[in-house]
């Protein structure tokens, strides 16, 4: 890809992930969607990052802030709003709601809404691939929250005791749920930990899309030719509340001065002003951002017209049942 | 029933039962590995995963670090990914350092996925009981686990079950938990040379009877039979009930026999309080309120925590002599005199320490 191909692909992901937020926000309060919202806003240059460089052929693990990891891998909202208005044309006829989104056929494999319970599944899906001979790389991302979390660290060890294909991708905000890191560790660095494992550590606290794209490639190469993990440290900032769609500087663990700080280097306003550099018109980013407008009105409207399951559906898929 | 009786089969114990079921259906299917602690040391999980190792190699039979959590997530990562993971736990009460992925993650994965994942997982987990084994070395929670929503809970107790359920749960494509027993390790019996399985939702009678049905699960079966045989001297006939599967669970068998007899003993092999043993007498109470000639009774372990020694023990759980006596009581006999019987237990095959 060249490189104004990547920053296209790159500024596509993250501007879909932002507009749709943003207009979950302008309708969340009319209360028809009711499922708890953990809002990606402020994270777009990991998923556009991480995801482009991944590709299409890759499996990944959410956590349950994962409206843009899900948005980033799949590119489509139709049932992402069905989904969140609980309809049976969401991504699982309305039984997951905002918290456990997935797609197989994208391969996403799972998101969760218990803090690190999806690393260790990253970690046998991996084995899984090596098992059957497929090249495929398995990537799990989690905050720094799940990093507290002892089947975190379980996994990391295991993945790294048997040499496996996984991409551990930290997107650290700094807070699990309202708890600041220096209130949660009794250790100085988290990177340099894991570097004690058998394990490739890659960090940034870059919010430019362009460069986490550099180095989840570093980190993929790293994966391919060492035969071992690879674990991606990425700092950034929640500009949202830990759940729902409002600001909450008024409580006082965080503070607006901080938000502007990284508001400064947004990661879409970032890519927008990349388009520029690599010669893409003005004309065709607004034709751009008003398609990806229109997709995103259109799919919510649709959302909101769609019936919502029959109650037929309550018991199916309680378990898999063979058909002769 | 033709076709089964031309079954060959041959004696072996619960041990080599389980052991040739993983041999014949890990032959069969590439995909099929088998993991956790202690698995592939030279104990091999008191002799059920011996030879595996051997014949299958490191990358479908290993011993993995005592992460039990992230195991059992590996497993389902596994599962839903194109294998087929057996993951094992020498005690059930080492499996609860999992419930989160349990519980949050295996059982509902087929079900948040809208049916599009599907979780071939088969989880052993062995109970402990008898010399010392104290309250972390014993527990059963087949009520506990069979309480979960896409979770089947199955529990052998004869040798050929211990191989054929074992079949049934790696072949199914949901997860089972599969309880086995310690102190059944040993019992020899005839046991089908191929590969036959036991279907999940089945239960068995083990002993046909007409005054009175004990339904009793695991190691209360042994003591159920045990029961029976000495009551059948004086002349009571017990019918021995055996579920062998919590969930799916074969109420029409259960229903049938105490339908006929019309007296119910539940002997389940765990805690009453909110236990299978309350599930199974709700059931025949829906369904038999009026045929009933006696309340269902219910015994299983003490309301308490299993002691180490010996004595407190015997008063933990629910032996034949305890069987006898309410037989005698619910059908209003006089109490045998038990002085000259010998209950033979496969505990005195067992001398520990494990």
């Amino acid at each position: 890809m060249n490189r104004k191909k990547i920053i296209l692909n790159l500024f596509k992901k993250a501007y879909l992930i932002r507009t749709t937020e943003e207009l979950i926000i302008k309708h969340y309060d009319n209360n028809e969607m009711k499922t708890p919202m953990h809002m990606s806003m402020g994270e777009e240059a990991i998923m556009a990052g991480v995801c482009t460089a991944l590709g299409k052929n890759s499996q990944t693990f959410g956590t349950y802030r994962s409206h843009g990891l899900y948005l980033a891998v799949t590119e489509e909202t139709d049932k992402f709003f069905a989904e969140m208005y609980g309809k049976v044309t969401g991504v699982l006829k309305g039984k997951s709601g905002s918290m456990h989104l997935l797609s197989p056929s994208d391969g996403l494999l799972g998101i969760s809404a218990v803090v690190g319970s999806t690393i260790p599944l990253a970690v046998g899906a991996a084995f899984a691939n090596i098992y059957l001979k497929k090249k495929q790389i398995t990537t799990v991302f989690f905050g720094d929250g799940a990093v507290d979390e002892g089947v975190f660290w379980e996994s990391l060890n295991i993945a790294c005791s048997k040499g496996l294909p996984v991409l551990f991708v930290c997107e650290d905000n700094g807070y699990a749920v309202h708890t600041p890191l220096s209130a949660r560790r009794g250790y100085k660095s988290l990177t340099n930990i894991v570097k004690q494992y058998s394990c490739s550590v890659f960090e940034t606290d870059s919010t430019d899309a362009e460069q986490i794209y550099k180095l989840s490639l570093e980190a993929i190469n790293s994966i391919q030719k060492k035969h071992r993990p690879a674990f991606l440290h990425l700092k950034y900032y929640r500009y949202l509340e830990h759940v729902g769609v409002h600001e909450d500087f008024h409580a006082g663990y965080r503070t607006k001065l901080e938000f502007m700080e990284w508001q400064k280097k947004d990661p879409v306003k970032l890519l927008r002003n990349k388009l520029k550099d690599v010669k893409v018109k003005d004309m065709d980013i607004i034709e751009l951002e008003e398609r990806i407008n229109k997709q995103v009105e259109e799919s919510l409207q649709k959302a909101k017209k769609a019936p919502f399951p029959d109650p037929s559906e309550l018991l199916k898929n309680t378990f898999y049942e063979q058909t002769a | 029933m033709n076709k089964q009786l031309k079954l060959a089969t041959k004696k072996i114990s619960y041990r080599t039962a389980i052991n040739q079921a993983l041999h014949q259906e890990m032959e069969r299917d590439n995909s099929i590995f088998t993991y956790g602690i202690d698995v592939a040391d030279h104990k091999r999980i008191f002799g059920s995963t011996t030879g595996l190792l051997e014949t299958f190699g490191p990358q479908r039979v290993f011993s993995t670090p005592l992460s039990e959590e992230a195991l059992l997530g590996f497993g389902l990562g596994a599962a839903i990914n194109g294998l087929r993971p057996i993951n094992v736990h020498i005690r059930v009460d080492f499996l609860l350092l999992a419930i989160n992925q349990l519980v949050n993650m295996v059982a509902s994965y087929h079900y948040g996925s809208d049916g599009k994942l599907q979780v071939p997982l088969v989880i052993r987990a062995i109970i402990g009981k008898g010399w010392g084994q104290s309250y972390q070395h014993s527990k059963s929670l087949q009520s506990f686990f069979a309480h979960i929503p896409g979770l089947k809970v199955v529990m052998p107790t004869t040798p050929a079950d211990a191989k054929g359920l074992l079949i049934s749960a790696i072949r199914d494509n949901n997860p089972v938990v599969v309880l086995e027993h310690r102190m059944l390790y040993d019992v020899e019996d005839e046991v089908p040379i191929k590969p036959i399985p036991t279907p999940l939702g089945k239960g068995q009678i083990l002993k046909i009877g007409t005054d009175i049905t004990i339904i009793a699960t695991s190691y209360s079966v042994v003591s159920a039979v045990q029961a029976a045989k000495v009551l059948e001297k004086q002349g009571v006939s017990v019918e021995v009930v055996d579920p062998r599967s919590i969930f799916p669970l074969d109420e029409n068998l259960i229903i049938k026999s105490v339908e006929k007899t019309g007296h119910c003993i539940i002997a389940d092999y765990d805690w009453t309080f909110c236990g299978f043993s309350a599930e199974l007498a709700t059931r025949i109470y829906e369904k038999l309120s009026h045929k009933l000639k006696s309340e269902v009774m219910r015994l299983g372990f003490a309301p308490t925590h299993c002691p180490s020694t010996r004595p407190l023990e015997n008063e933990f759980y629910t032996d034949s002599i305890d069987l006898i006596r309410a037989v005698e009581k619910k059908l209003k006999l006089k109490e045998m005199d038990l002085s000259q019987e010998t209950f033979y237990s496969y505990e005195n095959q067992f001398r520990g320490p494990f």
